[in-house]
C-alpha cells in the first residue's frame, strides 16, 4: 500500500548499489529525496542510519529505522508500494531472480575485478571466469524479451544494472576485452535497452562524469586486484 | 545444544550415482543421526544436503516448521559431488538444493523464502508486513555474510590473523545481541522466524568457536546464549542439528583434509 510518509535515499552518485534503490523507486513511481554522500568522507547521517555496514544505499521511509542493503531495499519498495511488480509472479521465477542477483553480488565480483585490473596469467584466468559468468547470466534472458523481467524491467534487471552501465565504464578505463558484441551480443543488447529506458536513465550517473571520477582511481583498483590475486 | 533424539526420524539415503563414495552413509553418519521416514514425499520435495551443513539445516528447520514431508538425500561432499547435484546446481555445485517437482531451487535463504511462497498455507518464517520483512532479510543476510566465514578463519588460522577473526566474531555476536535485545526470538511479534532459522544452525558451532577463540558466548553475548538454548529446545531445530561435539569433530576432519595443525 502506498504511504504518504516521506521517502529518502542516502546514496552516492557513482554507486551501482545506490542506483538499484533509485531505479526501484522510480519504476514504482514513488517520489523520494536523494541525499548524496561523499563516500570518502561519510556523514553522521549515514553512520547513524547504517551503523552495521556504513554503506549506501540507505532507505528512510517516514520515521522508521532505516532499511539497508540494496537488494533488501528493492524488495521492500516492491512490496510496500503500489505500482507494477518488480518481482516475477511465479514462485520458481522469483527464486531464480533472487539466485541470479545473489550470484552476481557474491560470486562474480572478484573475478570481474581481477579481469579488469590485473595482467598476465591472472588476468587471463579471471577473464575466462568472467566470460563464463556473463554467459550464464545472459542465458537467463527470456528468449525474445527485452528484459530479464520480460517485457518490463524487473528485479533482476535492476540487480544486474551495474553490468549495463558501470562495467562498460570500467572496460573503457581498463582496456580489458570484456562484455563484447562478439562474445555476448544478447547481453550487450540488453545493456543498451536497460540504460536507454526512460525511467532508469534518470537515475544513472552521466557516463562521462563517472569515467572522469573513476579514472584517477585506476592505480587503486589495480592494487586491490593484485591483493586479491595474491590471496588466491 | 544437544544431539537430536527426535520424534520423527529420517534416514539419509543417497541416490547419487557414480560420483559418490559407496560407503557414504554409514561411515559419515554419527550413530545418533536424526532419521526420517524415507517416504517418497507427497509434497514432491527432495532436499540434497550434507549432514552438518548449517545452510542445509536452515532448510530442514523450515521444512519441519511447515510440517512438509520430503525426501532427504545426503551428498557426501568429502568424497566428491554426485551427478544429481551437479545437474541440479550446475552454477555453484553446492548444497542445499531443493527439488520441487524436479525443479531446483538453490541457496538456503532463497529456498526458505521459496517454501514460504510455494506453501502459503503453512506457518511462514517471514512476517507479512513489508517493513518487518525487510528487517528480517537484512539480518539474515548479515548472518550469511559474517558468521560462517569468520568462524572458519577462527579455526583455520593462527597468530595475528586468528586474533583478528576472534575480535570480529565477538563484534558479530555483540551486534546480533543488540538486535535480539529482550525478544524471545529474532522474529519478535512474529515468533520464531526467518532470522532465527538462519542463525540457529550455527549454535552447535559456538562450542568450537569458543574453544578456538578462547571466549565464552555466555559472557560476550548472554542474550544470544540464552536464545541458543531456547531455540535448541524447539522441535524443528532439535531434530535438524547435530551436537557441538559432532561439529567439533567435523572441524577436526576438515583441518586434517586442509593439512592444518
Amino acid at each position: 500500500m502506498s504511504s504518504p510518509a516521506a521517502v529518502k535515499v542516502i546514496g552516492a552518485f557513482d554507486s551501482p548499489f545506490s542506483h538499484r534503490a533509485e531505479a526501484a523507486l522510480r519504476l514504482k513511481g514513488v517520489p523520494y529525496e536523494l541525499i548524496l554522500e561523499d563516500l570518502r568522507n561519510k556523514s553522521e547521517l549515514l553512520l547513524t542510519h547504517n551503523p552495521v555496514h556504513k554503506k549506501v544505499p540507505v532507505l528512510l521511509h517516514g520515521d522508521r529505522p532505516a532499511i539497508c542493503e540494496s537488494l533488501v531495499i528493492v524488495e521492500y519498495v516492491d512490496e510496500a508500494f503500489q505500482g507494477p511488480l518488480l518481482m516475477p509472479a511465479d514462485t520458481l521465477a522469483r527464486a531464480a531472480a533472487r539466485f541470479w542477483a545473489s550470484f552476481m553480488d557474491k560470486e562474480c565480483g572478484e573475478s570481474m575485478w581481477m579481469a579488469l585490473w590485473t595482467d598476465g596469467e591472472a588476468q587471463a584466468a579471471a577473464a575466462r571466469e568472467t566470460k563464463t559468468n556473463l554467459t550464464l547470466i545472459e542465458g537467463q534472458l527470456p528468449v525474445g524479451k527485452r528484459f530479464f523481467g520480460g517485457d518490463a524491467i524487473g528485479y533482476l534487471d535492476i540487480a544486474l544494472g551495474w553490468i549495463a552501465h558501470w562495467m562498460r565504464v570500467f572496460v573503457e578505463i581498463s582496456g580489458a576485452r570484456l562484455l563484447t558484441e562478439e562474445e555476448h551480443p544478447v547481453l550487450c543488447r540488453w545493456a543498451r535497452e536497460y540504460t536507454a529506458d526512460e525511467t532508469v536513465r534518470q537515475c544513472l550517473p552521466d557516463r562521462d562524469r563517472v569515467i572522469a571520477a573513476l579514472t584517477p582511481r585506476k592505480e587503486l583498483y589495480i592494487s586491490i586486484a593484485k591483493a586479491m590475486a595474491a590471496q588466491r | 545444544m544437544l544431539s537430536c533424539s527426535p520424534t520423527s526420524t529420517h534416514h539419509p539415503h543417497s541416490t547419487s550415482s557414480q560420483h559418490s563414495h559407496p560407503q557414504t552413509q554409514t561411515d559419515r553418519h554419527p550413530s545418533n543421526a536424526p532419521t526420517m521416514a524415507s517416504e517418497k514425499s507427497s509434497s514432491d520435495l527432495t532436499l540434497l544436503d550434507f549432514w552438518v551443513s548449517p545452510f542445509g539445516q536452515r532448510v530442514r528447520i523450515a521444512l519441519a516448521e511447515k510440517s512438509l514431508p520430503y525426501e532427504y538425500v545426503e551428498e557426501d561432499l568429502l568424497a566428491g559431488k554426485s551427478e544429481r547435484l551437479l545437474q541440479s546446481n550446475p552454477v555453484h555445485k553446492k548444497i542445499p538444493v531443493l527439488l520441487h517437482g524436479g525443479k531446483p531451487v538453490n541457496e538456503s535463504l532463497i529456498i526458505v523464502q521459496y517454501l514460504d511462497e510455494a506453501f502459503p498455507d503453512t506457518p511462514s518464517l517471514l512476517p507479512s508486513d513489508p517493513y518487518a520483512r525487510a528487517q528480517a532479510r537484512f539480518w539474515a543476510d548479515y548472518v550469511d555474510k559474517k558468521v560462517y566465514d569468520c568462524g572458519s578463519r577462527l579455526w583455520k588460522l593462527k597468530g595475528e590473523p586468528q586474533a583478528q577473526a576472534r575480535a570480529e566474531m565477538l563484534e558479530i555476536l555483540k551486534t546480533l545481541e543488540t538486535e535480539l535485545g529482550d525478544k524471545e526470538f529474532f522474529g519478535g511479534e512474529h515468533g520464531f522466524g526467518f532470522v532465527d532459522a538462519a542463525f540457529a544452525p550455527f549454535t552447535p558451532w559456538f562450542m568450537s568457536y569458543e574453544k578456538y577463540g578462547e571466549f565464552k558466548v555466555a559472557e560476550v553475548a548472554p542474550k544470544i546464549a540464552a536464545w541458543a538454548e531456547r531455540v535448541g529446545k524447539r522441535e524443528s531445530v532439535a531434530k535438524s542439528l547435530y551436537s557441538p561435539d559432532k561439529v567439533y569433530d567435523f572441524i577436526g576432519v576438515l583441518k586434517k583434509m586442509y593439512g592444518i595443525e
